[in-house]
């Protein structure tokens, strides 16, 4: 049976309610065992900080799931100032599972593009989980194009199980959308940076990922597909997608071994969730350091540093 | 009916699915069309490119029958077909897959490109072979489509690529992810130089193939029949549990919602990308 759900954090929690239920009992009982408890204490401790260190990449995946991760406008709260929503593709309608706008980053003015799951029922059937639509990409294509007129940077964040599996959405040409946005990211203008907050799977995370930059939250991950679909197609058995979570390897350090992610940024323990605010002040100093670094290139040499960063990706043999 | 006709792993057929497609030649071999149950001699299909005289059912191509259809006989070069996939991943049976395919197919990968003329018009072309893991996109089919996109762009002659994929290689995780915006950059640079680009979408081609260089041409012509779309039929069917229409994901349902220029019966392929070709002058604009 596959486990669903991270629940480390909640056995932690368990273990420590009857840790103190000890304390507690050992205080009535007039037993001074305060060493030990600081010992003990440690341990726990050690426990803990050992196992987020050594997360396997199915727990990785679940973790970058979390029901409390934080999502991506809580960071676009956070980061920028006078973040204004924009909202339509100008063709078929406005897709909530990915949202962009206009704001002011430290004193430059910024577009900013993102997937958006919601917390809870409602907001997550409102987002459509962060499954984009093709009327999505289409309204990211035309974001980044009204970018590239007023010389605005690009920063992108990443956070979508995929594009949506639909018949609107076939209808409607999801293929042809995202392919789109590839080829036009690929050689905009202006800078563009993007990060992996959650979840990156397959070509509807890819379409945001186009960039010049790419930096991952420690406990983010970015697969060519779900583990758990990559599992039933290649090995006609979705039980096994915590198998498959290793094989693919999608963890933020394996991307960066890849050559693909070029920075890690480090979550606090438990999970970006467990500290926000640190997190999301973390990613703004790096966001912005990369920044200044790209405003300094000129266009023409952003494009082909681009270009070269993505030609040169895979690896085969010729002879 | 289906049942009796396709065995009975599964009651409903999923056409253009993986499994449909190897049981439609596993079963039935060339032997039988599997759209309208005629039989048709090996013979008889070759002549008639592999299209069923009754009904018109266009069978799977292999790469090189794909290029004896469209090139002037005896023009065409390949190149790059030294390329081989390496298994960067240490994915668990990737090397036992690649070595099936090579020797299923005789080919070194799920494309083959090169230069040739149609109809007297030099032009680079690239043709899947789906026999090939499903034509998949790894880092060498990745690579081969760049490398004849900018030989394209050198020589300033038109590129037609046949695509046929089930998407990216995932045992090559991110990296065959990658080659969809690898593949898609480099059409930006080939279409800024002014140059014609034709896809001919053939059965299937979805995923990370569809979702790139195969959306991204000037025109975009399909064959009858042929299944495309960005989600396969059977991820759409889990996730919406409901019936799909009877045409879905079809050419002709992408021809109605405007995603392909044209369908062409593959019997006048040639003479449709000759009259293409001549109404770009060749191509050639560089």
């Amino acid at each position: 049976m596959v486990k669903r759900h991270f629940d480390y954090e909640e056995k932690y929690k368990n273990l420590q309610g009857k840790f103190e239920e000890l304390q507690e009992l050992s205080r009535n009982l007039q037993f001074d065992l305060t060493d030990e408890f600081k010992l003990m204490e440690e341990k726990m401790k050690d426990i803990r900080d050992n196992k987020y260190q050594n997360l396997t990449p199915w727990e990785k995946i679940l973790l970058s799931r979390h029901l409390e991760r934080p999502t991506v406008r809580d960071y676009i709260q956070f980061i920028f100032d006078d973040w204004i929503e924009l909202h339509g593709d100008r063709t078929y309608g406005d897709d909530r599972a990915v949202i962009g706008g206009i704001a002011n980053f430290r004193g430059i003015p910024v577009t900013v593009l993102g997937h958006q799951k919601g917390r809870g029922t409602n907001e997550n059937l409102e987002n459509n989980f962060g499954m984009p639509h093709p009327e999505g990409y289409r309204k990211v294509e035309r974001l980044i194009l009204q970018a590239e007129k007023f010389k605005r940077p690009v920063l992108t964040f990443i956070d979508t199980p995929g594009a949506y599996p639909g018949v609107g959405a076939e209808e409607r040409g999801q293929a042809g959308a995202i392919a789109r946005v590839l080829m036009t990211l690929s050689s905009l203008k202006v800078p563009i940076i993007s990060t992996v907050t959650g979840e990156g799977g397959s070509g509807g995370a890819l379409a945001l990922a186009v960039c010049d930059r790419l930096l991952m939250l420690s406990n983010s991950v970015f697969s060519v597909a779900s583990a758990e679909a990559c599992a039933s197609i290649i090995w006609k058995d979705a039980g096994r997608a915590e198998e498959m979570a290793a094989a693919l390897k999608l963890t933020a350090r394996d991307i960066k071994e890849l050559g693909v992610a070029d920075e890690i940024i480090e979550e606090p323990m438990g999970g970006a969730h467990k500290d926000f605010e640190a997190t999301a002040k973390n990613l703004q100093d790096r966001l912005c350091r990369n920044l200044k670094e790209l405003l300094a290139l000129e266009s023409q040499e952003l494009i082909q540093q681009r270009y070269t960063r993505l030609r040169q990706i895979g690896r085969f043999q010729e002879n | 009916m289906l049942k009796s006709a396709f065995g009975k792993q599964k009651l409903i057929p999923i056409p253009g699915s993986r499994e449909y497609m190897e049981r439609t030649e596993k079963d039935l071999g060339l032997g039988k069309c599997p759209s309208c149950s005629r039989r048709v001699s090996e013979l008889e299909l070759k002549e008639n490119h592999k299209v069923c005289p009754d009904c018109q059912y266009h069978f799977s191509m292999t790469a090189w029958e794909r290029i004896q259809l469209m090139a002037d006989p005896g023009t065409f070069q390949e190149f790059n077909s030294d390329l081989r996939s390496l298994n960067i991943l240490d994915f668990p049976g990737y090397d036992e897959k690649l070595d099936a395919a090579v020797n299923q197919t005789g080919l070194k990968e799920a494309l083959v490109t090169g230069q040739c003329t149609i109809s007297g018009y030099p032009v680079i072309l690239g043709t899947m072979d789906s026999r090939f893991m499903m034509a998949s996109m790894g880092s060498v089919v990745g690579e081969k489509v760049c490398r004849a996109v900018e030989m394209a762009g050198d020589l300033k002659i038109p590129l037609i690529l046949c695509a046929a994929s089930g998407g990216a290689r995932m045992q090559e995780g991110m990296l065959s992810l990658m080659q969809m915006a690898k593949t898609s950059a480099v059409l930006d640079k080939f279409h800024r130089q002014g140059l014609l680009y034709m896809a001919l979408l053939t059965n299937p081609t979805t995923g990370g193939v569809s979702a790139s260089f195969a959306s991204l041409a000037d025109i975009i012509l399909a064959e009858p029949g042929a299944l495309i779309g960005f989600a396969g039929p059977r991820v759409i069917k889990q996730t919406i549990s409901e019936i799909l229409p009877a045409d879905f994901q079809k050419a002709e349902f992408m021809l109605k919602h405007g995603m392909v220029d044209k369908i062409v019966n593959r019997l006048v392929l040639k003479d449709t990308v000759e009259s293409l070709l001549r109404l770009h002058l060749g191509g050639n604009n560089g």
